[in-house]
């Protein structure tokens, strides 16, 4: 069988994220570039948060998956700009989210230095109700902010806007 | 024979471009940012499981992560930009307390959550403008780690301005934490701006931003907000100096101790 790239980008499917396990390290929009020269696959990884834990486990992850499916050369490149943003998150990966009970990102925070700004409306994942409110910017994880819906009292996590 | 690695060749390529004097003054000029994103995130850090409410000990945490991320670029860079073998652990772990090139701000301590939130504020006001200058470096790989990080900065000045105004503006007694807490830190805004020689000789090859212009952008985002919060500055204030050229408060030994207990007790411990 002759192996393309584009068997390895569904290999890469397959590969989950550690924090966020619906979502695939291609869903998440953190593979830039998959290359294939002779035996060797080059891949062009951006990191969500700068200080995201999960970037080391993503690459081991990765190395891992390859491995399994007989690609023993593979390099890892990681790319800074541009940088990564929310808007590439698949619209699939929207979807799992919101079933895995995430909030999706809608839009971004008004200008950053315009304080106390109205916030985006976020829809509850758990009730639908769009009666939310920010508890806090910073949420569970780097790429979460912290809501609760005033409709069923729940809080959830909502995987704000970067860009 | 299994071979994968982290592809570094990207940035090896990129600093060919510099002359070894260049190389050596970015490497002191990306180690000094480093430090300074270091020994911040290292305090927030400090916060961690003591913050007055959950919410707010999470975004310390959040906040201090970003740094940490930001500070991992530099470091992997002035690795790089050295070509001694040394790594970006051996550079943030193993050197000594003259080496650390950070301005005394950040090395101040906790004190009370107004305290930090000010010494905060004074940061992010400086570190949001000049991530979005270092943007415009004529070092590529600087204004993509700018790039980057300015991204997660715009969080971190709206939640550190809020604070300043909620707190300034609140109660009577947050009110006199906040005015004590500008008289304890605000001695340490100006070196911020206080260009050193390799800064100076940086800004005149486009690759550093020209520190005074970060001045007025400072200026003046910091006394809207400080208005808004019912604070006032200090008419005349002495603005210490010395972090960038090594020359640190005392608060800077303990801080390292901390820092580098795991390594110096166990040299080349990994996880």
């Amino acid at each position: 069988m002759v192996v393309t790239e584009e068997n390895i980008w569904q290999f890469l499917e397959e590969v989950s994220d550690p924090e966020v396990p619906v979502l695939s390290v291609v869903d998440l929009g953190v593979i830039r570039r998959v290359k294939l020269e002779g035996d060797v696959v080059f891949i062009t990884i951006t990191p969500t948060y700068s200080g995201c834990p999960a970037m080391g486990t993503i690459e081991a992850d990765i190395f891992k998956k390859l491995e399994e499916e007989g690609f023993l050369k593979v390099k890892i490149d990681m790319q800074l700009s541009p940088a990564w943003t929310t808007d590439w998150l698949s619209e699939n990966g929207k979807k799992k989210l919101l079933e895995y009970g995430i909030a999706p990102p809608v839009e971004s925070i008004a200008s950053p230095t315009a304080l106390f700004g109205k916030e985006p409306q976020i829809a509850c994942p758990q009730c639908g109700s769009k009666d939310t409110k920010l508890v806090s910017q910073f949420g569970s994880t780097a790429c979460k902010a912290l809501y609760t819906c005033n409709s069923c009292l729940e809080p959830f996590d909502y995987f704000k806007c970067l860009n | 024979m299994i071979q994968t690695e982290i592809n570094h060749e990207s940035v090896r390529e990129h600093i060919q471009q510099f002359s070894a004097e260049t190389r050596a003054q970015l490497f002191q000029y990306v180690l000094q940012l480093a430090d300074t994103s270091l020994m911040l995130s290292h305090r927030l850090a400090e916060w961690c499981g003591h913050g007055p409410i959950l919410e707010q000990d999470i975004a310390m945490s959040n906040i201090s992560l970003d740094l940490l991320g930001e500070t991992r670029s530099y470091f992997q860079y002035a690795a790089e930009l050295e070509g001694k073998g040394r790594t970006e652990d051996d550079l943030a772990y193993l050197r000594v307390a003259t080496e650390y090139k950070n301005p005394l701000l950040v090395e101040q301590p906790n004190g009370n959550f107004a305290d930090t939130i000010l010494r905060q504020f004074i940061f992010d006001s400086y570190h949001f403008h000049f991530l979005k200058e270092l943007q415009k470096s004529s070092d590529k790989h600087l204004a993509a780690i700018a790039e980057k990080s300015f991204k997660e900065a715009s969080y971190h000045i709206k939640w550190s301005s809020e604070w300043v105004i909620r707190l300034g503006d609140g109660t009577d007694e947050s009110h006199a934490k906040m005015e004590a807490a500008i008289k304890n830190l605000w001695q340490y805004s100006g070196e911020l701006f206080m260009p050193t020689e390799t800064e100076n000789l940086l800004k005149e090859a486009g690759i550093a931003p020209d520190l005074s212009v970060l001045k007025t952008q400072f200026d003046e985002y910091a006394a809207n907000v400080l208005k808004e919060a019912t604070l006032e500055l200090p008419e005349k204030v002495f603005m210490h100096k010395g972090g960038k050229l090594g020359i640190h408060s005392e608060h800077l030994g303990f801080l390292l101790s901390d820092l580098q207990y795991m390594q110096r007790t166990y040299p080349g411990l990994q996880w």
